[in-house]
């Protein structure tokens, strides 16, 4: 599948892919930008069709989104929280323009796995970061795992599996080891959280499919008080949406 | 529901609905702002194809209706995130309603049943075609006609997945092709849509 991810840009642009596959495309299509720009197109020609099967919808329709907006408070533009979200120890990675969280998260996972691309010595994989079979290759992970001062912390997972967090205060990174957990629902992705000094907390990573999953934590995991998971429609949400299904305590 | 919906800057919205081209990033900013009547207006200019397209996917009226009242929700919440740069409000928004409406389908639709209603399902897609073009608007013929000069493989698999919500290995499977080629067939069907229909070269 890693090998030809770009072929999968039509297929994603009409929601034709699994949820697994969903995921893993959006991680690739964070560091892609011939794939991001094709997507926008292809997806603006597949909307094309729609004008083929227009419907007058029921009065009723229009009378309960009316009704069901003016209980809804529309979000805020993403830029403040971005540039909050950033870690600290990375001012580099931030550029003052708008886009969207989910890309800018998803670009630091995408540099953080070329970065550990170089360690391993290979420059052919840091040109490609999305050939990696996982959002962040071993490497990367074990440093984190075989830290000197690494801690690690265990919890269950609501609905079966358990989750391990490995950090490393030094290198203020983090690694959740998980086993057991059922693949994402169908649209739907795992979400990892640190919970900030501050009380807020802060996107860290997505993932489809818990069995066997080891992914280093997106984010300042050295202060971080906890770790969350909760499940997020996919693409993963600003900020959790639903009761995390598992939460370890991280104690300093 | 406009009577009840007052709202200061209303009037600055003076095309009716279905008619010309009204302003739709406009009428996102104001919704993201709070404006329900600029909602109101983005809603008349958009729900046909929406609803039509969710109904499509969907099939169950009922369903649809649910689907599509999610689908405005999730654009009135997200309203501020639309970015014009990335293409346009009314593909945002179809955008939205696609995934959501495919979804629902493939959360609704247990893995025991799906053989029976490939079958179905495909039939209805063929009924379908035939009854939609007989009510043809100036732009579904456009489309259309841009859409006959996909090859029948590409033309069958796009819609296939488009219209009918299938996964490329659930289209595979319906057109006998050989397992991963039908992303294949999809996306160049996709991209010879796109250039036909003029939408290559600023995208």
């Amino acid at each position: 599948m890693s090998s030809d991810i770009h072929a999968l840009s039509g297929a994603y642009a009409v929601d034709a892919l699994d949820s697994a596959e969903r995921a893993e495309f959006e991680q690739h299509l964070a560091v892609c930008d011939a794939c991001r720009e094709e997507v926008a197109g292809l997806q603006a020609a597949a909307g094309e069709i729609a004008a083929t099967t227009e419907v007058a919808p029921p009065p009723s329709l229009r009378a309960s989104v009316l009704a069901g907006i003016a209980d809804v408070r529309p979000l805020p533009p993403l830029q403040p929280e971005v540039v909050e979200a950033q870690p600290e120890t990375k001012p580099e990675a931030v550029p003052d323009n708008v886009r969207p969280l989910r890309r800018r998260v998803w670009q630091q996972i995408g540099l953080a796995a070329a970065a550990a691309a170089i360690v391993a010595g290979g420059t052919t994989a840091a040109l490609h970061p999305w050939d990696s079979t996982s959002v962040a290759p071993p490497t990367a992970a074990e440093q984190v795992i075989h830290a000197a001062d690494v801690q690690h912390y265990s919890g269950p997972v609501a609905g079966g599996g358990t989750v391990t967090v490995y950090r490393s205060a030094a290198l203020n990174r983090a690694v959740v080891v998980a086993t057991g957990i059922s693949q994402a629902p169908a649209g739907h992705v795992y979400e990892l959280w640190l919970l900030a000094p501050s009380g807020t907390m802060k996107r860290a990573g997505l993932f489809a499919d818990g069995s066997d999953l080891t992914q280093v934590v997106n984010g300042n995991a050295g202060p971080a008080r906890a770790l969350g998971i909760t499940v997020e429609k996919a693409g993963g949400s600003n900020a959790p949406t639903t009761k995390p299904i598992a939460l370890v305590t991280l104690t300093t | 529901m406009d009577q009840s919906l007052p709202e200061p800057g209303a009037t600055a919205f003076a095309v009716s609905p279905g008619s010309g081209h009204p302003d739709l990033p406009d009428l996102l900013r104001r919704s993201a702002r709070g404006d329900e009547t600029a909602f109101a207006a983005l809603y008349d200019a958009t729900a046909a194809r929406v609803y039509g397209l969710v109904r499509r996917v969907v099939r169950d009226p009922h369903q649809a209706e649910e689907v599509a009242q999610e689908v405005y929700l999730e654009v009135w919440r997200t309203s501020a995130r639309y970015d014009e740069a990335r293409g346009s409000a009314q593909g945002w928004i179809l955008t939205i309603a696609h995934r959501r409406a495919v979804d629902r389908v493939r959360a609704a639709e247990s893995a025991s049943r799906r053989d029976e209603t490939y079958e179905r399902r495909n039939q209805d897609v063929e009924h379908d075609s035939t009854a939609e073009a007989a009510h043809a608007s100036l732009e579904a013929r456009r489309v259309r006609s841009a859409l006959e000069s996909l090859t029948p493989v590409q033309r069958e698999a796009v819609e296939l997945a488009y219209l009918g919500g299938y996964t490329h290995t659930e289209v595979a499977a319906l057109l006998d092709l050989p397992l991963g080629t039908a992303k294949t067939r999809i996306r160049d069907g996709l991209i010879r849509l796109r250039d036909n229909l003029g939408m290559g070269v600023n995208r």
